[in-house]
């Protein structure tokens, strides 16, 4: 049999790192296919054109195959995700007038969300007009995010503040000329704000919900029923590059990869301040390790748990009615299974279980795991709320009787 | 002949091929036809216009933009969907495939919308064969520069008339291979190495 070619598509941003270092190191190859990689300009492009079947597999936020599966897009084809491209990788930017506003009303410049939120509320109070944030996409975990840390600030999204969509490559540019206060955005758009047009970054994702999922790569479901050897490889291609971009030694090559001008085309040294965890945010630089968890702590598993979350939001503002049927449609967008059956071969440990608690761990803990031991990272929302999946009503209920 | 009062509005960064397309509706009878070239212009236009029909071109960085604008109902009377049928998978296939997406309005019938699609979609297939065959001819002609400029100088260091001069180039092309233009490259680059 002749070895698999599959076209894939991404935009322009970090995380499509471990796509890229699949093609780029050898991964694929080892798996036994090749990678044609396409960049798209846009998420309304890789959302049609992998519906249509011009990719077999995208770089994918992460709600969007869960869009998909619920009616909300365009093209009504199916779609799975069998595997996460890591944890974490985005952070909220404001324009530098903003953030003096900001700092006037007492933001430390410490990236924290709590404070920094804080500090917004209150120049959203006291503010001459309505402020204007920028996101990547609907249904993204940057809408989300922005719109949960906003709301547990304190402040309510659309009535005190607009929020208007762009793609990634444009809000800094679009921040510079004034039409934007702020955005949310995966890196590297964050510091070329910062670099480029004086922005500074407020919070960063790791802060508002610590080793939360943003990413994935999505494919038709028919496609992946076709394909399960093919599906299986591009689980375990995606697993390796993970792996390898884990490690501190290996993360300033893989900048090196991705500030190439076919991918980000942008300078070493503003890709590997995500990738080294080491974020300037326009004030002072922050350590900050856990910003992007390409592998650590089950980052590339499918957890059916985060499939609700992100169900959640989509009720808490309106994008899809409640109901039980609609959730089983979320939760069966993720495919633990296929992430499950992928590992067998290559003797690792991988969770035992399909959903879990967020927000209820400080810190580094064991869960039930099959065929070893393995460890999560802390996983609290900034404001201490805490997501149950066995819970999900009530979790819906409680946040929209306090919108 | 179909009643053509719907009103249509066209995105495209590309001046000429939003005119090739302009030109082709109002041909087509389509009186009511508007041109934007920035996504940020859609909000006042299409409270002037009300467009039926929107299309965009998938170049565009901004679809998302205008799908986000499209979803806040508030922002236009009739809710937009993307394209005119989600069960016709045909049509928006060969749409995506010469590079335009359509947006129509809730409840148009899907035999009203039909021919302005075919017609964009056409008009785009008809622009993309232009650009290529424009490029085509364009390579042509830096070819023949380079053929003559190498003619040119076989005639003069070799006393050779420029029927010999080719015919030189192009035995020396088939032996080794390779295509006349390269050929008549290397001789140039050559020639400027060695050259005063």
């Amino acid at each position: 049999m002749s070895r698999p070619h599959l076209t894939a598509g991404f935009l322009p941003l970090l995380d499509s790192v471990l796509l890229v270092l699949a093609h780029e190191m050898g991964f694929a190859e080892e798996e036994g296919f090749s990678l044609g990689l396409t960049r798209e300009s846009s998420w309304a492009n890789i959302r049609d054109r992998t519906a249509l079947g011009h990719f077999d597999i995208a770089l994918v936020l992460a709600p969007m195959p869960i869009a998909a599966n619920l009616g909300l897009t365009p093209i009504a084809n199916p779609m799975i995700t069998p595997v996460m491209t890591g944890l974490g990788n985005n952070a909220i930017t404001v324009s530098a007038d903003l953030w003096s506003a900001m700092a006037d009303a007492g933001a430390p410049g410490d990236l924290l969300a709590g404070p920094a939120g804080k500090a917004l509320a209150q120049v959203v109070r006291t503010g001459p007009r309505k402020l204007r944030f920028g996101v990547v996409h609907q249904t993204s975990s940057h809408n989300y995010e922005l719109r949960y840390w906003l709301a547990a600030s304190g402040i309510v999204p659309d009535r005190d503040v607009e929020i208007v969509v762009l793609p990634p490559p444009l809000l800094p540019e679009a921040l510079g000329a004034g039409s934007l206060d702020g955005y949310c955005v995966g890196e590297p758009w964050n510091s070329v704000g910062v670099t480029k047009h004086g922005a500074r970054i407020a919070t960063t994702k790791s802060s508002i919900w610590q080793w939360s999922p943003d990413k994935a790569i999505g494919m038709r479901a028919d496609w992946a029923e076709r394909n399960p050897e093919v599906v299986a490889s591009v689980i375990r291609a995606t697993y390796r590059a993970a792996l390898w971009c884990q490690k501190p030694e290996n993360r300033l090559e893989a900048a090196r990869i991705m500030a190439a001008p076919a991918y980000l085309n942008q300078p070493v040294e503003i890709v590997s301040r995500a990738l080294t965890g080491q974020i300037h945010g326009g004030v002072q630089q922050v350590s900050i390790p856990d910003f992007f968890i390409p592998h650590d702590g089950a980052a590339n598993f499918p957890w059916k748990s985060h499939a609700l979350w992100y169900y959640s939001q989509m009720v808490r503002w309106g994008e899809i009615a409640a109901g039980p049927a609609n959730a089983e449609l979320a939760a069966a967008t993720f495919r633990p299974d296929l992430y499950r059956a992928a590992m067998a071969s290559m003797d690792v440990p991988v969770p035992a279980e399909d959903y879990r608690r967020e927000g209820d761990q400080a810190k580094a803990h064991a869960i039930a795991a099959y065929n070893g031991a393995l460890e999560l990272g802390p996983n609290q929302f900034f404001d201490g709320a805490v997501f149950d999946p066995a819970d999900l009503d009530s979790y819906i209920a409680a946040q929209m009787s306090a919108d | 002949m179909q009643r053509p009062d719907l009103s249509i509005l066209i995105i495209d960064e590309n001046r000429i091929r939003a005119s090739i397309i302009e030109e082709g509706l109002r041909e087509a009878g389509y009186d009511r036809v508007a041109v934007i070239h920035d996504v940020n212009e859609v909000g006042r236009t299409i409270a002037l216009t009300t467009p039926d029909v929107v299309f965009i071109d998938l170049e565009n960085p901004k679809r998302d933009t205008l799908e986000h604008f499209f979803s806040l109902s508030r922002a236009i009377q009739r809710p937009i969907a993307m394209f005119v049928d989600r069960s016709d998978g045909a049509m928006i296939e060969k749409a995506v495939e010469a590079g335009v997406s359509a947006y129509v309005v809730d409840g148009l019938k899907k035999e009203r919308v039909k021919p302005i699609l075919d017609m964009a979609i056409s008009r785009f297939n008809a622009f993309s064969r232009l650009t290529r065959e424009l490029e085509e001819a364009r390579s042509a002609l830096e070819e023949r520069k380079i053929i003559d400029q190498a003619k040119g100088i076989i005639m003069k260091t070799k006393g050779l008339d420029e029927p010999e001069a080719y015919a030189l180039l192009r035995k020396t092309a088939m032996n080794q291979n390779r295509r006349l233009v390269d050929i008549a490259q290397s001789l140039i680059t050559a020639a400027n190495l060695l050259g005063p």
